[in-house]
């Protein structure tokens, strides 16, 4: 064998990566779909959307409605209630987010009733803010849904919703 | 071993054993030499293999009658109650066979603890062993949810939102466990398919950890290498398998009441109500075997961390066969090991009735020192405790303490020596 041969890497090593790298992207295609079956299916994401009649709710009433598997909490909030959730420093906050974000349309506060810590639904009306506290590990919700207290890392989620009219929201 | 000497005695048996050599296993699981002072801590291998065959058996004959649909799942599993012949005779064993099934687990991961049993050469028959009890507690999780009651669902959303934990991809990994963006029916679906699946796997790793088990044989309670065979070993068949039997009918016995007298006292009435994604129980509790767990992970205040130190808890015990430096293998030698020991079994059940009690006040403290008390235990303790701790003499045979007295100074070699036979 010449020097410049030894250099050179041997075309059988070549085969064989290009053997191992073809039959590797082969494996995972063959693969994917047997992983991507457990995500959403359609049917699943054919129901991303819900349209709830808000006409009957009163000051201070807070209605809960189903939307993909999970509760969403729509709650009329008191001027006292929105007075309370505005004038919070966002220094004091966890989770800093101005209820002006959260409540477009200040009277109405939308949001997932998920806590954020492990998926309980908390309890309206209850904890330290007398407004939602989480049962299972004990997290305290202002009035804006903000996470005061407890293990949850964050605020409870506002999903995407519009007023389609001034008595339907139209969630996801 | 004498097995390859092995010759049946039947002219079929020699024809069919030179083809497929079953009878040479056979005669290797009669003769297989087994130390002959093992106590009843030992049974409790039999024990669980009866638990998984009982859990296999009873499984499949729910499957018969179960719906996996979550409309029609808690119908269901009231059906095989009321209608079904015996159903809740066989519901009642499975239910309470889980909660068996990790009583002896536990006893017999302690033993091993206690006896030194996952130091070498036995280290892979220790990890085979892990991977089963993780496999076991994934199984039992999943089974827990089949029934579609209150605690079924929340105890799901709970443990499945463990995952949402993980940075970035968090989110996206929770969607595709449960198939849509909360528990739902596709996520009852999976979850008895890979239920049933599971206890196949452990099948599995049971024959691989009996297999890995007969390569050194079997440790014992004073924790010595013996020569196999000699007198310090009985044949398995019959000595062992009637003590192994005599074990399981007192364990049956317990197992006999909770299933006749208090079949539902290791559930929770919360699971008599059918499955409301609206409305969380005011008490979520795991399983009474997933409680320490449980206690590790609400006793750290930080989502991603708590999650990190109940996986690490038990990837803890996965190492410790590098963990625990000290060659002696029985606690009977090891003076101060022995009250560590009994620290980490107080530490593991205070953890589990912390786990039970809700997460604020003085539980909590509580919660975090036995918290941070067990991996002190595994990760410092051990370590430092197989150097520095003095251990007492070993005897060179099993025989030998019994026949010579003991502690026999003229025919016990020094320490160190044994060290070295170790």
């Amino acid at each position: 064998m010449s020097d410049s041969d030894k250099k050179k890497p041997p075309r059988r090593d070549f085969i064989l990566t290009a053997t191992t790298a073809a039959g590797a992207v082969g494996v995972g295609a063959a693969v994917w779909p047997l992983i991507d079956q457990m995500n959403p299916d359609a049917s699943v994401k054919a129901l991303a959307s819900t349209e709830v009649d808000i006409s009957g709710v009163e000051p201070g009433q807070s209605i809960t409605v189903l939307w993909r598997g999970k509760p969403v909490f729509i709650k009329r909030r008191t001027q006292e209630e929105i007075e309370s959730a505005r004038s919070v420093d966002l220094k004091d906050l966890k989770h800093p987010e101005r209820d002006e974000d959260r409540a477009k349309n200040p009277e109405w506060l939308v949001m997932l009733g998920v806590c954020t810590h492990l998926g309980c639904v908390p309890l309206t009306d209850k904890g330290d803010y007398n407004a939602w506290f989480c049962p299972c590990h004990g997290s305290h919700y202002d009035t804006s849904g903000r996470i005061r207290k407890g293990p949850a890392p964050t605020n409870m989620e506002v999903p995407k919703y519009v007023f389609l009219n001034s008595k339907t929201i139209k969630i996801g | 071993m004498s097995d390859h000497d092995y010759q049946p005695s039947s002219k079929l048996g020699k024809w069919f054993n030179d083809r497929l050599p079953l009878l040479t296993l056979s005669n290797h699981l009669q003769e297989y030499p087994t130390p002959k002072n093992l106590n009843y801590w030992w049974t409790f291998g039999g024990i669980l293999t009866f638990c998984l065959i009982t859990q296999i058996i009873t499984g499949i004959i729910l499957g018969m009658h179960y719906i996996a649909h979550a409309d029609l799942a808690f119908g269901s599993v009231e059906h095989i109650m009321r209608d079904v012949n015996y159903g809740w005779l066989i519901r009642y064993v499975h239910a309470n066979g889980a909660s068996m099934f990790f009583l002896a687990v536990y006893i017999h991961i302690f033993r091993s603890l206690y006896y030194g049993s996952y130091k070498a050469p036995r280290e892979v028959i220790w990890i085979i062993g892990m991977i089963i009890y993780f496999l076991m507690m994934a199984t039992a999780f999943m089974g827990y949810v089949l029934p579609w009651g209150q605690m079924s669902f929340w105890g799901a959303t709970v443990i499945t939102n463990l995952f949402s934990a993980i940075p970035f991809v968090g989110e996206s990994i929770t969607n595709w466990l449960w198939g849509g963006y909360s528990v739902d029916n596709p996520t009852l679906t999976r979850f008895f398919s890979l239920h049933y699946l599971l206890p196949f796997l452990i099948l599995g790793l049971v024959i691989l950890h009996i297999w890995a088990l007969h390569v050194p044989g079997n440790n014992n309670p004073i924790g010595i290498d013996i020569k196999k065979p000699s007198n310090d070993t009985v044949p398995f068949h019959p000595y062992i398998v009637i003590k192994d039997l005599f074990a399981l009918l007192l364990f049956l016995i317990v197992f006999a009441f909770f299933v006749f007298y208090s079949p539902n006292i290791l559930g929770h009435a919360d699971n008599y109500i059918e499955a409301d994604p609206l409305v969380t129980p005011a008490h979520i509790v795991p399983e009474w075997y997933l409680l320490p767990f449980y206690a590790i992970l609400r006793s750290v205040p930080d989502k991603l961390l708590g999650v990190i130190a109940m996986f690490a808890s038990i990837f803890v015990l996965v190492v410790l066969p590098w963990l625990d430096t000290s060659k002696v293998r029985s606690a009977i030698f090891r003076p101060i090991y022995k009250q560590f020991y009994w620290f980490l079994v107080a530490d593991v059940l205070i953890l589990g009735y912390m786990g039970a009690m809700p997460a604020e006040g003085a539980y909590l403290i509580i919660a975090r020192v036995a918290t941070a008390y067990y991996f002190l235990h595994f990760l410092v303790i051990l370590p430092v405790l197989g150097r520095k701790e003095k251990t007492l003499d070993i005897p060179l045979s099993i025989t030998e303490p019994v026949l010579g007295g003991f502690p026999n100074q003229a025919t016990t070699k020094n320490k160190q020596d044994n060290r070295e036979n170790l």
